[in-house]
């Protein structure tokens, strides 16, 4: 207990230095806002008219002060392209994110745990040449690739799905889910392979050693010792792997959604980039920081769970 | 047992295809088929042929060639972004891993934060700030890429700092600077080759990707990223137009991650 509130209280100062960091640092940028937002027309007093309405005139700490103010309350302020509010611009898209994020790492879990403990249960045989061969192939795949691969095949040559006919998942979630499935296997497909690599390498250390020699002469079966001995600890380095993977998956899921044109975070993200739009690129980025370090926190605790050795 | 065999065949396959890289590179600085940006109409979307042998693009670009630039423009960033990675990552890694205390702490604990956020997202933050274009490319990557190497280099000289020969240089009196530079660092050199090769594999990654998002070159210059978001519009068409730059993405991958695994320490 006394663990996991220290962890939570790491958890807040973190969060709270990242949005420290990335508010200073967006405070900090020559171009203003207002001058991008009046273009051609703009004045020095019409400038100084919206820099006052938008509040861009008072000091910076008082600005930050009132800004995680509002976050705590839910409010990311305002947009400055779209002038409506942040939190309501951004709530529809954080759930398609989401969607695509968590459904990219139940792929990643699902397959890659049969396929790593089949692959490692093989290692003596012929077969394990091209298991490496094409899992190191696969591994090397960037994921915005795959994806190109993945429309090429479903919808070129299989016409599974129409690449761009994403519907949302407020009108079918059902449709929506057979649409997003395709991006999300593109996000785990390299994902697979990596745990399955590490799955295997892990299985053939932990058989080296001395335990297992003495499973074995106790006269148990391989596959008894295989599962109830080796696969238990080779399994914890996975579990740390799928952690920090989470974090890929969630930044790997902003570059995706652009191939196959999935209205998520990504696609905002870039357009409030590009269209110097700070508010809603602040708050993207703190809500994906924010899944980062809460997806850490969940390995942290399960770590414990899986391995009651660890101590803080 | 085979194990041996196993990183020879992964350090030859390795060599070769970042070979063919290099080569590619050096041909994309030094003379390429045809202009890469020069667009030729008659040629729209022409396919394989011995003229074009990777194609034409929608303007009538040769493929090809654009892609010898995209290799180069690649390998030039990645080589940029790990460079910083491993100059800056050495600085702060000998200071915290060799003097420790209150330095050590602070900094490791934004190196850790820093290190448990996707390089892509930190990137995207630093474009964020200063705005789309190779240069910002350079610097967000290498910005992302220090904490590993820092990591990294720390835990090699905090081991190396309390071997024995260390105390005894000290005894001589030897300062710390020369301490750093001339008994630590030349014995990193194993251990931040394998780093290197594996910061490279992930340069290229994220280049690849960052130029995906259309963050980094602009149009029309070539990039293998900026190829494939470009090519997506006409995949049903002309699938090849992505196929290719993918490919020599893969390629590349590839290469460095095999090098890097036959060449990392045995343990």
């Amino acid at each position: 207990m006394k663990y996991v509130l220290k962890k939570i209280g790491t958890l807040i100062l973190t969060l709270l230095a990242v949005s420290a960091l990335v508010f200073f640092a967006f405070s900090f940028i020559p171009a203003s806002p207002a001058l991008s937002k009046l273009g051609t027309e703009a004045t020095a007093e019409k400038i100084a008219e919206l820099n006052h309405q938008m509040g861009l005139d008072r000091p910076v700490l008082v600005r930050f002060g009132e800004w995680v103010a509002g976050i705590v309350h839910g409010d990311f302020g305002i947009s400055y392209s779209y002038n409506t509010p942040v939190t309501q611009l951004l709530s529809e898209k954080i759930a398609v994110t989401m969607l695509l994020s968590v459904m990219a790492i139940l792929i990643t879990v699902i397959l890659s745990f049969p396929l790593g403990i089949y692959v490692a249960r093989k290692s003596d045989s012929k077969l394990d040449v091209f298991f490496t061969t094409v899992n190191q192939m696969i591994m090397s795949i960037p994921s915005f690739f795959s994806g190109i691969l993945i429309t090429l095949i479903f919808g070129l040559i299989l016409h599974v799905f129409t690449p761009g006919a994403y519907v949302s998942y407020k009108r079918d979630f059902f449709k929506c889910m057979a649409y997003l499935i395709f991006p999300a296997f593109s996000i785990a497909l390299p994902k697979i392979s990596m745990v399955v690599k590490l799955l295997k390498d892990t299985a053939l250390k932990e058989a080296d050693k001395d335990y297992v020699r003495t499973a074995y002469s106790r006269g148990n079966r391989t596959k008894a010792v295989f599962y109830k001995h080796v696969l238990k600890n080779a399994i914890i380095p996975v579990i740390t792997f799928l952690g920090m993977t989470f974090a890929d998956i969630i930044a790997g899921s902003i570059i995706v959604e652009q191939v196959f044109g999935v209205p998520g975070l990504g696609r905002i993200l870039l357009t409030s980039i590009s269209g110097r739009d700070y508010p809603v690129v602040e708050a993207i980025i703190l809500l994906l920081a924010t899944a980062v370090v809460v997806s850490n926190l969940i390995v942290d605790l399960l770590y414990k769970k899986f391995d009651p050795r660890i101590h803080v | 047992m085979d194990n041996s065999k196993n990183k020879k065949i992964k350090f030859i396959v390795g060599l070769t295809l970042v070979g063919i890289i290099f080569l590619m590179m050096i041909a994309g600085i030094f003379c390429t088929p045809y202009d890469p940006l020069a667009m030729d109409m008659s040629a729209k979307f022409a396919g394989v042929s011995f003229k074009h042998i990777m194609g034409c693009d929608n303007f009538g670009r040769d493929i090809f060639s654009r892609v010898l630039v995209g290799v180069r423009e690649t390998m030039f960033v990645s080589a940029t972004v790990v460079f910083i990675g491993t100059f800056v990552g050495i600085i702060i890694g000998t200071v915290t891993g060799y003097f420790g205390g209150w330095v050590d702490e602070i900094l490791m604990r934004i190196n850790d934060a820093v290190l448990a956020f996707p390089s892509v997202l930190l990137a995207l933050l630093v474009i964020g700030v200063l705005g789309g274009g190779t240069h910002s490319l350079i610097i967000a990557l290498g910005i992302a890429f220090v904490p590993s190497f820092a990591r990294i280099v720390r835990g090699e000289v905090l081991r190396i700092r309390n071997l024995d020969y260390i105390q005894c240089v000290r005894l001589y009196g030897a300062s710390h600077l020369r301490i750093i530079v001339v008994h630590i660092l030349p014995n990193l050199r194993t251990v931040l080759l394998s780093s290197v090769l594996i910061g490279f594999n992930n340069a290229v990654l994220a280049e690849a990707g960052m130029n995906y998002l259309g963050m980094g070159t602009q149009p029309p210059n070539p990039s293998l990223g900026l190829m494939l978001s470009e090519a997506q519009s006409v995949i049903f068409t002309n699938p090849w137009n992505a196929i290719f730059p993918g490919l020599v993405i893969v390629m590349m991958i590839l290469g460095f991650s095999l090098l890097s695994d036959a060449l990392e320490k045995k343990s």
